[in-house]
């Protein structure tokens, strides 16, 4: 006996790759996203399915296309493709698409004297011919059988057939008896259950070697929506069916409740169901169904007993579970018993936040649970604190105060506060100053509290030079505390090229809420701190001597050498297309609904630090349950912002006519006159690029004027922002930090879901230029489109100040209630502008660095001096090392 | 197997047609008995043989293809209607060596593999020539020595598309080339061998068993059109010593796709040298039904791409093959001459032949992996 034969007594076909069956699968198949619908075969497997069942039999989906498909990519994946396929389909061109993309030997489902011995026989002719076994369903020219005897009969009628006219093999019939729904409350289905066992058994005894499988939930098909009872049903009806001699069966692996786990009384309520025993089974199973209804009992048993432990117990549980319901009431009843609100504090509190501490050190905890565990406790000790100030006992100590701040022209803060959780799930206070905040006013704060590290976060390029700002003027007031850097345009390079030289004190720059925790805690510990604080001095030392060692000039070329090698598009030939109106055009109160479904989900697990793409991180094995609990609050969220009206989405879009004269791009106005609009300067790539390929600029996607083609450029502003701030102080406000900054990561989510959409309607209708085009999601966010939307202050187009010319062109702070800080940055937060580039050939690119030819070039172009020029372009030009 | 004279329908073709059922049958009853007396042996390599004759673009196109648009130099199997003598030499080399069974000269004979040389057309003659070059070579050495039949095996190569893989490893749901091409191309070639006169086919170095699927099911096909039998022989090939197809499935796994052409035999070729073959030959020998077939390459190929493992040790390998029990029919793959057959035969002189695996009513399914349910 091989080790594939020890397993095999029941055999588990996985059901979720059936688009019939399985409202996601479904989905996925019609959106085109076969990466997700693999991933949904490759949990089949990896969840202990043996053989796969895929069905594409939906009338929205062309079956022998998406069979093929589907099978063909399977084919690719080894994890996947290991086990035999079961190619399920009701249309017999499907079946016969699927057998011809699988090496290995398969099941066809189904057949059956439906229609007939002659047809019948030549299918199952065809079928041997590809060696695969085949499913034969008990349904002939009468109908599909409910009766032992039907069942029986028919599937005895057609192994005769198929043995003796087909010279098929045995072995290679599995007949489906028809599992049919029981307690549908109509008595003629009482015996549906027993009569496929009956069949089961008589067919194993009398027609040898063939086999049987069936599906089995559909049994339980009357209690829908009460999973508890479903999984005992399931569980009960193999049991017996398996010891009649049912092979295998399409059934949810997941998903079945244990046997002889299977309280007593629900079992044997279940069983006098399945065997049809007593007249009033169904009545009996009803009647105790509604208790067994939602969470499977351990878990409910679970949950109670957490409650019946002391208080102490109950806290830190509730920390560690991150669950708020009871934490209130329980901090109060803990202050009673223990009398004093600080050995709550210290206590339980503190014992529970270690454990949360230590579990997310470990990587055993995921951020969303953090912070949801960092919302128990404030809301804990919110319930302390006026004991605590009426006692006199003073404030809990905490290991070190840390003064955070959003520096001045930067709105962006959903890092900073999830740092700023987690660092005081770790017993750190932290001061959130909020955004746009001032050096001076981060300083006095400091001053006032006697704060014992200070840390900058910012997310837009300007914000670097204010970071240096605040250091130097640290650094004038002759302060030591440690300063954090963080945030997602801030580098380790930046910190010890830029800021650390300008403050004689330690700089640190953290990449991630994890690594926070290890930083402030090594700085905090008087024996580590020292050493520390050296390393990371050596540290950047390094990477200042590697940095001024390394040779920038050869690798650039001039800027007259890059304009040679633009990118050429023949424009002969080339009509653009013109938008359908031009000037603007607003969208007050858009309707997010609509935006929800755009929502690319990946970057905003990313901004929880789960780490991996969706919808396959809700299955990851590690980080799923955190994500999955994520995602449900997530769409719970969603759905109160659109119906609470939480969120209000505006939009501004304009079209121009437009010319390229050298890299500039001219706008003018829609009258037929050449008066230029507005002019914009744009940038030019000047590393050496290898032959063939161009010193990319996007003013090559515009018709240059002297080829005096009529060509347009489009400006959008969309924002999704509106109310958010206001939602997030209403959480703050409560001590619910976790709601506060999934309101914020879901209206970001909602803004690019914005701008993706806009974008769409001006490829497709505002400008037209596609009207044809059908994308899924999962395309647009790929981008499989014409065209592209770069923003400013992005790789392609770095200068910051477009957006100030975008703005007005768009009279957009009038239109969108977006304003512009002094650092360019949109407020609110939840923002994106861009212009719109119709040209096929456009793509996104990045302009990396450039020389000081092009900046004094630039300068004169936009008409600022060369310092100024310096300014807005420094994330592109070599870093000035002293 | 039905055969009705029909009056309406010409008596005389009627009557050549079932002499040539009846002889085939007499033929496969005598290759049933002799391979239940003894281990049989197989020829050597074809290619290695073609390359020796040092042949040049000129000889290769012949008279008949001079004007030919594409290079042809390479095309061992266009040889069959240019230089017809030249592969006949090589089968009587393989014959005077001992072989029992020939292997015709059509590899790579399929329109499929033909479209390379833009003589796709031509794949039912290169078929129908190659095996009447084959079938002159064996019926000359079954009359002089008619107490000890030779066989021919029509050689049917894997194609040089694969149906279970992308080459374009961005689309990895694309293929080159659907089951129904492959399936008729094969079909095609079949056709020309059975009309050609070769006793069975031998679809051989298998490395997508898809494609030996096509194949069984073009053979299939035609075995219904013609209402005849034909046997076939298959024999795959693995890639790697943890003995996967290229295609990615286990030995066990490719037995299960398969058993359904209920195959005169199965077995392994080419890969590697016997040592490292051996596994694989005695996983197949373990599952099969039927008798089993095994002719491995000379070795692993030198730096240069030569085989150079002597004649006396592939013998000595495929000697303990047969005391082992292993095989019933083996013979040489790439890098294999004349003198390794002769090796090889008194090598297996006097060994008894394996004995089939029993028959099992299983169901066997297979991905790449192999599940098998029992009773």
């Amino acid at each position: 006996m091989n080790k594939s034969d020890i397993s095999t007594q029941f055999v588990v076909i996985g059901e979720r790759t059936n688009v019939a069956g399985s409202a996601l699968f479904c989905r996925l198949i019609t959106d085109g996203n076969y990466e997700e619908a693999l991933s949904v075969a490759l949990s089949q497997v990896e969840g202990g399915a043996q053989i796969i069942d895929v069905n594409m039999d939906d009338a929205l989906i062309d079956g022998v296309a998406a069979m093929t498909r589907f099978l063909n990519l399977i084919s690719s994946e080894p994890d996947i493709a290991r086990v035999p396929i079961m190619i399920d389909s009701s249309r017999w061109e499907i079946l016969m698409a699927g057998l011809k993309c699988v090496q290995g030997k398969a099941i066809v489902n189904s057949i059956s004297l439906k229609d007939g011995e002659a047809p019948f026989l030549e299918k199952a002719r065809h079928i041997k011919r590809f060696g695969a076994a085949t499913v034969v369903m008990a349904f002939d020219e009468v109908g599909q059988a409910d009766t032992i005897e039907r069942k029986f009969d028919i599937c005895a009628r057609a192994y005769a057939l198929l043995t003796n006219e087909a010279d098929f093999p045995p072995a290679d019939i599995i007949f489906d008896p028809n599992v049919f729904p029981v307690a549908t409350g109509i008595d003629e289905h009482d015996d549906y259950a027993l009569n496929f066992i009956e069949a089961t058994r008589q067919i194993r005894e009398k027609l040898p070697h063939a086999h049987v499988t069936g599906g089995i939930s559909n049994v339980s098909f009357s209690f829908r929506g009460n999973n508890r009872v479903r999984e005992a049903m399931h569980s009960v009806f193999l049991y017996h069916a398996v010891r009649a001699g049912l092979t295998m069966g399409i059934v949810n692996a997941g998903q079945l409740a244990v046997y002889s786990e299977i309280p007593d009384e629900l079992r044997e309520r279940v069983e006098d169901v399945i065997f049809n025993r007593r007249p009033d089974a169904t009545e009996r199973l009803l009647a105790i169904a509604e208790e067994h209804k939602g969470s499977p009992e351990e878990k409910e048993r679970e949950k109670l007993a957490w409650r019946e432990q002391p208080v102490e117990k109950r806290l830190e549980y509730a920390l560690v579970k991150g669950i708020s319901e009871f934490a209130e009431a329980d901090a109060e009843e803990a202050y009673q018993k223990m009398g004093k609100a600080l050995t709550v504090i210290e206590g339980p509190l503190m014992a529970g936040m270690d454990r949360v501490g230590a579990l997310f050190g470990s990587g055993q905890m995921f951020l969303p649970q953090v912070v949801k565990s960092a919302r128990v406790m404030k809301q804990a000790v919110a319930v302390l604190l006026p004991y605590l100030e009426s006692s006199g006992e003073g404030s809990a100590r905490s290991r070190a105060k840390i003064v955070m701040a959003t520096v001045k022209g930067d709105v962006h803060d959903i890092g900073k506060n999830i740092v700023g959780v987690v660092l005081q799930c770790n017993n750190f206070e932290v001061i959130n100053l909020g955004v746009m905040v001032p050096a001076r006013d981060i300083l006095a704060k400091a001053q006032e509290i006697g704060a014992d590290m200070i840390g900058l976060s910012g997310l837009i390029t300007p914000s670097l030079d204010e970071m240096v700002n605040v250091a130097t003027e640290m650094e004038t007031q002759g302060l030591q505390l440690p300063i954090l850097i963080g945030g997602a345009t801030t580098s380790k390079l930046h910190t010890a090229l830029k800021i650390d030289p300008a403050y004689s004190g330690p700089v640190i720059h953290v990449l991630d809420a994890g690594r926070a925790v290890k930083v402030v805690s090594a700085l905090v510990d008087t024996k580590s701190r020292s050493g520390f604080v050296e390393e990371r001095s050596q540290e950047y030392d390094e990477v200042r001597r590697r940095y001024k060692a390394r040779d920038r000039t050869s690798n650039m070329v001039s800027i007259e050498e890059a304009r040679k090698n633009a990118e050429f598009i023949e424009w002969q030939d080339y009509v653009p297309p013109k938008p359908t109106f031009l000037g603007l055009r607003s969208f007050a109160d858009y309707d997010l609904a609509e935006l929800r479904e755009r929502i690319d989900w990946t970057p905003f697990f990313r901004t929880w630090e789960l780490k991996g793409n969706y919808p396959k991180i809700l299955e990851d094995a590690k980080q799923g349950p955190a994500a999955r609990a994520l995602f449900d609050d997530a769409n719970s969220f969603l759905d109160q912002i659109i119906e609470e009206e939480w969120l209000v989405a505006k939009a501004a879009i304009g079209f121009w006519r437009a010319a390229a004269d050298g890299d500039d791009v001219v706008l003018y106005s829609p009258d037929k006159s050449d008066k230029p609009l507005a002019r914009l300067p744009l940038l030019r790539q000047q590393m050496r690029k290898r032959e063939g390929r161009p010193n990319y600029c996007v003013a090559d996607f515009v018709a240059p004027k002297a080829t005096g083609i009529d060509d347009y450029l489009g400006g959008f502003v969309v924002t999704t922002g509106i109310g958010c701030a206001q939602k997030a102080a209403e959480f703050e406000a409560r001590n619910d930090d976790y709601s506060s900054i999934l309101v914020k990561a879901l209206a970001d989510r909602l803004a690019e879901a914005f701008a993706e959409r806009m974008h769409e309607r001006v490829r497709r209708e505002l400008w037209g230029y596609a009207p044809d085009e059908s994308l899924t999601n999962a395309e647009i966010i790929r981008e499989k489109y014409d065209g592209i939307r770069p923003a400013p202050g992005y790789p392609a187009m770095p200068d910051h100040d477009l957006k100030r010319r975008l703005f007005d062109l768009l009279e957009a702070e009038k239109t969108t209630s977006v304003s512009l800080t002094e650092s360019y940055a949109m407020l609110p937060a939840a923002s994106v502008s861009g212009f719109y580039f119709s040209h096929p050939r456009s793509h996104y690119f990045g302009i990396g660095r450039i020389g000081m030819d092009q900046v004094e070039d630039y300068a004169r172009r936009s008409g600022i001096s060369v310092e100024a020029a310096k300014s807005l372009l420094r994330p592109n030009l070599p870093i000035e090392t002293d | 197997m039905r055969y009705v004279i029909c009056s309406g329908c010409g008596p005389a073709v009627r009557l050549r047609e079932i002499e040539r059922i009846v002889e085939r049958k007499k033929t496969l009853e005598a290759f049933k008995k002799a391979a239940a007396d003894r281990i049989l042996l197989l020829d050597g390599a074809m290619g290695t043989a073609v390359q020796n004759l040092q042949l040049k673009e000129a000889d290769y196109r012949g008279d008949r293809f001079s004007k030919h648009p594409e290079d042809l130099k390479g095309n061992a199997d266009i040889l069959n209607l240019v230089r017809p003598e030249a592969i006949r030499v090589i089968h009587d080399s393989y014959l005077e060596a001992g072989a029992d069974i020939i292997e015709t000269n059509t590899f790579n004979a399929t329109s499929i593999s033909q479209a390379d040389y833009g003589t796709a057309s031509l794949a039912h003659e290169i078929n129908l020539e190659g095996a009447r070059i084959g079938r002159q070579a064996v019926d000359h050495f079954n009359n002089l020595t008619p107490d000890r039949p030779r066989f021919l095996a029509g050689s049917m190569g894997p194609t040089n598309k694969t149906l279970s893989l992308s080459p374009d490893v961005e689309r990895p749901e694309y293929r080159a080339v659907t089951f129904d091409e492959v399936e008729a191309s094969y079909k095609e070639a079949a056709a020309g061998l059975v009309d050609g006169g070769v006793d069975f086919l031998l679809i051989e170095t298998i490395f997508d068993t898809l494609n030996a699927k096509a194949a069984i099911a073009g053979v299939q096909e035609l075995e219904t059109e013609r209402d005849i039998e034909i046997p076939v022989m298959l024999s795959l090939t693995v890639t790697d010593l943890s003995g996967r197809t290229l295609s990615g499935q286990t030995v066990e796994a490719f037995w299960n796709s398969v058993r359904h052409a209920r195959p005169l035999a199965i077995g392994v070729n080419c890969a590697f040298g016997a040592q490292d073959l051996r596994p694989f030959v005695k996983e197949l020998s373990r599952l099969a039904d039927c008798l089993l077939v095994a002719f491995p390459n000379a070795g692993l190929p030198d730096e240069l791409g030569q085989y150079t493992e002597p004649p006396v040790e592939t013998a000595a390998e495929l000697g303990e093959w047969a005391r082992s029990r292993l095989v019933n029919i083996v013979g040489g793959c790439c890098g294999t001459t004349p003198a390794h057959i002769r090796a090889i035969g008194e090598a297996i002189n006097g060994a008894a032949p394996r004995i089939p695996a029993a028959s099992q009513q299983t169901l066997r399914l297979s991905g790449l992996e192999a599940v098998s349910i029992g009773q």
